[in-house]
């Protein structure tokens, strides 16, 4: 699959600028060219966020275990660890495989009946020593219709310990045959949607890590001095 | 959170547990003492891996950062 632009989406797009029935033509000749001799050629649209958290990397690599079932993601079904291990070099890899709900627009789901849900496999690389979390997300069903590729960073920040920096591009395209743009103006419009509920049932997690830590026994013995509704109204500390 | 093998999300929830302990107690922390998870990892795999195959789910043979690979090709 072609992740970077590739050529015959530019000169796809001048065609149709054309206007003209001819044009047309020639395009759709162009695409059924390219299938057949170049195998599948996806034509996509990019995305690139960056987002600064205050949370400390360790604690948000913690929350990012656990950050199902959260109220946000109603639409993830499964979720379950397929492989982990631990190089020699001390990194982790895990691979998850998760189940979406593939909800679609009505218009697509005329065109493309069945409620099959969407399977998604996110491969993930943590090195401690750089304080650095990779991870890689795709479906690897309903890939022709819709294939999504979803690259997150979050680094622990050097001159900042207590912030963590998320960086999130992802690649939608589809190949379906005269259909792409719509299928992929969806995908972006339900990735962006997605993007806002992955950040809050992270920080959904985070928050429960830290209440939980609040409470937990082994705090230091000042906290014992405090009376009963003293402590029950001590704040948590907030990061977020 | 549910397993996609409706019978394995027990086992799940056990070695999710223990890995958690695991990774916040001692991964995180440079500790490079074995995994204490493997032997709860192992029941809680087959199980998926059942469910995976009745499934037809397809994860077989996908290469690890598979599509990282092709965009490095490219």
């Amino acid at each position: 699959m072609l992740l970077t632009r590739a050529p015959s989406h530019t000169r796809a797009r001048a065609r149709t600028e054309g206007g003209n029935a001819a044009d047309v033509d020639e395009l759709q000749d162009y695409r059924l060219c390219c299938w057949g001799s170049a195998g599948l050629v996806m034509i996509g649209k990019h995305f690139f966020s960056e987002t600064d958290i205050k949370s400390t990397w360790e604690q948000v690599l913690t929350a990012f275990w656990q950050r199902y079932p959260n109220p946000y993601s109603t639409h993830v079904l499964t979720e379950d660890v397929l492989f982990r291990e631990v190089t020699s070099d001390n990194l982790l890899l895990s691979r998850r495989l998760l189940t979406k709900t593939n909800r679609l627009p009505r218009w697509a789901e005329r065109i493309f009946p069945g409620k099959r849900s969407v399977y998604i496999i996110e491969d993930s690389v943590v090195d401690l020593g750089n304080r650095s979390l990779m991870t890689l997300t795709w479906n690897v069903n309903h890939a022709k219709l819709m294939r999504v590729v979803e690259r997150c960073v979050f680094a622990g920040e050097r001159d900042r310990p207590v912030w963590t920096r998320i960086t999130r591009e992802a690649w939608i395209s589809s190949g379906v045959f005269g259909l792409s743009r719509p299928i992929q103006e969806f995908g972006l419009a339900r990735f962006r949607s997605n993007q806002v509920k992955s950040m809050k049932g992270l920080e959904h997690a985070l928050s429960n890590l830290q209440k939980a830590s609040a409470v937990c026994p082994g705090d230091s013995a000042e906290k014992h001095k405090n009376t009963n509704s003293a402590s029950k109204t001590q704040k948590p500390q907030q990061y977020i | 959170m549910n397993s996609v093998g409706e019978g394995c999300t027990e086992l799940k929830r056990e070695y999710d547990q223990c890995f958690n302990r695991w990774f916040a107690e001692k991964f995180l922390k440079g500790d490079r003492s074995a995994d204490p998870c493997s032997e709860l990892f192992l029941k809680y795999h087959t199980c998926v891996q059942k469910a995976i195959k009745e499934k037809d789910i397809p994860v077989e043979g996908v290469e690890f950062m598979g599509p990282n690979r092709e965009k490095a090709d490219s």
